[in-house]
């Protein structure tokens, strides 16, 4: 391999280092609804939220120059959306499946608009590690080109395993998300624990936002978000709500979405926008095979409002 | 508690509730009503459903603040303003409908429950204190499964365990034993028993069965209608003077007397098989056959797979495998098939189950028969005007309390809204019925018209299937009786033969 290719190795490789690039908004924001879930409700917001939250990061990254100002301005600004949500889901008789909607059309609406002047400048981006310093080859170094969120992501999803399981926090959210007569007959207010768990998702789907603005594919744009945060709500679905398996399915639907220009690179260009279609058919095929009339989830939360 | 002043005295704990009254806009749920449970008491509340016994005990416990009156605890006046106040005085309620979290092990479930849940938990440390504590316990629980997993039985005993783990002196329990087989609910209430004897505690329950009243309680307080109806020594008491007092002059529908001939096989089960929603086995081969003028009962802790087969009856869920024949025919519960055989239903939950709550009652008796003549013409056009009649007619009949027939059924009371299903369901001929928890929640009116209703069907030569949870009624309704656990058919009886503690036995299993 004197020339310093590597044949069709390129495809997994790319697929690999897709995986891990195109996984990591999945990642977070898959975990921000998975704790929003996991207390009983459901906040389809989070794709206003991303797009939000990518557009907060890059503005306040080109204003300030430093990206993780960008990163921190971006999970605020998801928390006040995830307030904003779980405010209004706490007034009596309101859907939070109407509300995540509306709020999905009202946070792209508003990054849309509040992000115009932002697509000509460039911002700072988030730096990555070097892991393949080792290699000549130079696929391999793009593709272990990692950037510290996707590490913060992989090791924010066995702390949440844990943290639901042993902490008073972690009980309390699963307490509310699944008998909300019992948390209240303890005297705890499932609305403020719903409201919590719902900023917190939020402050996470905001910073699965600025990786987007600020790493890959690193720029503001209103394409920059393709359902990513929409995908991610029914990733928690079939990940059943388990944070560790959060995270292996973020990666196997980055890896899909890396399908596409992965092959496109070794010159299979035919069928490239059907590749490139692929992490939705997963999710639709997924959906499909896991999903019942006949039988409730397992594992699913019983207040979720899709459940009871 | 006021700093200063002298902390609670030890040992066994009384309550006192003084003149209690309390209004909910111009409703009178409470009036006037004293308590007294003396310290180291077992102390039984008893009234039918709407007399005010739960209203009374959530005045105590600070979840409604009464109109008037005070509640005193060892003596002292007490301003209890929500519970917690009340948890911190030593007093702790379990309710009847569960207040763990199924999907979390009894241990979470017992160490949420604490008001100092430290931030992060340390799970060897507290499994190690929550044995050393069960060690002192007369009940054992599996500390490391999951509460959905475990017996209904089991669930109320780490109820009460979560309330002396907590260390409250005073226990309200409100129907303790409704989900319990009779040898559970004795070992449960024997044990409690002895823990007032031998430990001090202090117990108020809320109860309706008399003989849980006359084996454990040693005094009683009745309610009926908001007002205190009587109270006094057990050992003072039949159980027929509180049911006297407890129902008052009302005249009950006189249950018909059981008469006729057993007929042919009407209705016939073979090897039917169901799941539940989450896909498990509910009900497992269940064959059975009941013939026409008689009634089978089903007997069974609640969750053994009666809500299943009573759905797969009534049409609601698909059968996994087996037949449903009625009159020999393969039954698919089809609504022609319903009218052909003349199959009537009473579900359990009848207003989610029988009824359209936002729809009139007229539109709600109707639903057997709107599509037909007198009720429609040419199949489509409806005449409104026989709605009305005809929902005027059975008003009368079935004594339904209604404003207009045009009122929303879902504002009629939990009796009325079965009377009204009644009346749909029994008032042409029936062939097949099939009851589930008929009078569940129902006061003694309402029950003893729909137990002379069932009754009256079985004697003009209907095959019913009775499923109920309450052992008192399949006693004295059925003719048969089978026993239900874990999806399948484990015993049967003539009723006439049964024996409560063989039935007991089977019910949980043995």
């Amino acid at each position: 391999m004197a020339d310093g290719t590597i044949g069709l190795w390129t495809v997994p490789l790319a697929v690999f280092g897709g995986a891990i690039r195109v996984s990591t908004p999945f990642l977070f924001v898959s975990l921000g609804e998975c704790i929003t879930e996991r207390s009983g409700r459901i906040n389809l917001g989070l794709e206003g939220t991303l797009v939000m939250g990518a557009m907060s990061a890059y503005g306040i990254s080109y204003l300030t120059g430093s990206p993780w100002l960008g990163v921190l301005a971006a999970g605020l600004t998801g928390a006040l959306l995830g307030a904003l949500h779980a405010g209004i889901c706490s007034l009596p008789r309101v859907n939070d499946i109407a509300v995540g909607i509306a709020l999905m059309l009202f946070g792209t609406g508003l990054a849309f608009y509040l992000g115009k002047p932002l697509i000509e400048p460039t911002a700072p981006r988030l730096p990555a590690i070097d892991f393949g310093w080792w290699s000549d080859v130079a696929q391999v170094r793009a593709a272990l080109r990692i950037n510290v969120l996707f590490l913060i992501g992989v090791a924010l999803a066995p702390i949440l395993y844990w943290a639901f399981r042993a902490t008073r926090w972690g009980l309390l959210i699963r307490t509310a998300g699944e008998s909300s007569d019992a948390a209240r007959a303890m005297g705890y207010s499932v609305l403020i624990i719903r409201l919590r768990a719902t900023m917190v998702g939020g402050f996470l789907a905001g910073i699965g936002g600025s990786f987007l603005s600020l790493f890959y594919p690193g720029s503001w744009n209103e394409g920059l978000s393709s359902g990513q945060g929409i995908t991610a709500v029914a990733l928690v679905i079939f990940a059943r709500w388990d944070p560790m398996l959060c995270l292996w399915a973020s990666l196997a639907f980055g890896g899909a979405a890396a399908l596409g220009p992965a092959l496109q690179s070794v010159g299979v260009t035919s069928g490239y926008h059907l590749f490139n279609a692929a992490p939705y058919i997963l999710t639709l095929a997924i959906m499909i095979i896991t999903c019942s009339p006949k039988r409730t989830l397992t594992g699913a939360p019983a207040e979720l409002s899709i459940t009871r | 508690m006021i700093v200063g002043e002298v902390p609670m005295p030890g040992g066994a704990l009384g309550v006192d509730a003084v003149a209690m009254t309390m209004r909910f806009g111009d409703f009178v749920a409470l009036d006037n009503v004293e308590l007294k449970v003396r310290p180291g008491s077992f102390h039984a509340l008893l009234g039918e459903n709407g007399a005010g016994k739960s209203t009374l005990v959530k005045c105590i416990m600070g979840y409604y603040h009464p109109t008037e009156g005070d509640v005193l605890v060892g003596g002292r006046e007490q301003a209890i303003a929500n519970p917690k106040n009340a948890h911190a005085l030593g007093l702790g309620m379990v309710y009847q409908h569960f207040t763990l979290v199924p999907a979390m092990t009894v241990a979470e479930n017992l160490v949420l429950a604490r008001d100092d849940v430290p931030p992060v938990v340390n799970w060897a440390r507290e499994k190690l204190e929550l044995e050393a504590f069960l060690a002192n316990m007369p009940f054992k629980v599996p500390l490391n499964a999951r509460v959905s997993d475990i017996s209904a039985g089991e669930r109320q005993k780490c109820e009460i365990l979560k309330q002396l783990y907590l260390k409250r002196r005073f226990l309200i329990l409100d129907e303790p034993t409704s989900v319990l087989t009779p040898g559970e609910a004795d070992e449960v209430l024997g044990m409690l028993r002895g823990m007032v004897v031998n430990d001090g505690l202090t117990i108020l329950m809320i109860t309706h069965k008399f003989r849980e009243v006359m084996a454990f309680a040693d005094e009683v307080t009745i309610l009926r209608r908001g007002k205190l109806a009587g109270h006094g020594k057990v050992a003072d008491l039949t159980p027929d003077s509180m049911a006297r007092m407890m129902i008052g002059a009302e005249e009950l529908t006189v249950q018909p007397a059981r008469v006729g001939q057993v007929g042919e096989p009407r209705l016939e089960l073979s090897k039917l098989n169901a799941l539940d929603d989450a896909g498990a086995v509910a009900v497992h081969d269940v064959s059975l056959a009941v013939r026409g003028g008689e009634i089978v009962g089903i007997a069974g802790v609640s969750g053994n797979g009666q809500r299943q087969l009573v759905e797969v009856l009534a049409g609601q869920r698909e059968a996994e495998s087996g037949e449903v024949r009625v009159a020999g025919e393969i039954y698919h519960a089809n609504r022609e098939e319903m009218r052909r055989h003349k199959m009537s239903l009473l579900p359990e939950e009848p207003l989610k189950n029988a009824c359209v709550g936002g729809m009139s009652v007229a539109d709600n008796v109707a639903f057997r028969e709107f599509d037909r003549a007198p009720f429609a013409s040419g199949g489509w056009w409806l005449n409104r005007a026989a709605f009305r009649d005809d929902a005027d007619r059975k008003i009368a009949q079935y004594k339904i309390k209604t404003r207009t027939p045009d009122t929303p059924i879902a504002a009629l009371s939990g009796g009325n809204v079965q009377r009204a299903v009644l009346a749909r369901e029994l008032s042409g001929d029936v062939e097949v019925l099939i009851a589930a928890n008929p009078c569940f929640g129902l006061d003694f009116a309402a029950v003893a018209q729909i137990h002379a209703e069932i009754m009256a069907a079985r004697n003009r030569g209907a095959a019913v299937l009775l499923v109920s949870e309450d052992l008192d009624e399949l006693l004295e309704l059925s003719d048969r009786l089978v026993v239900m656990f874990h999806g399948e058919f484990v015993y049967e009886t003539r009723a006439s033969e049964a024996n409560l503690t063989e039935i007991g036995r089977h019910m949980a299993g043995h």
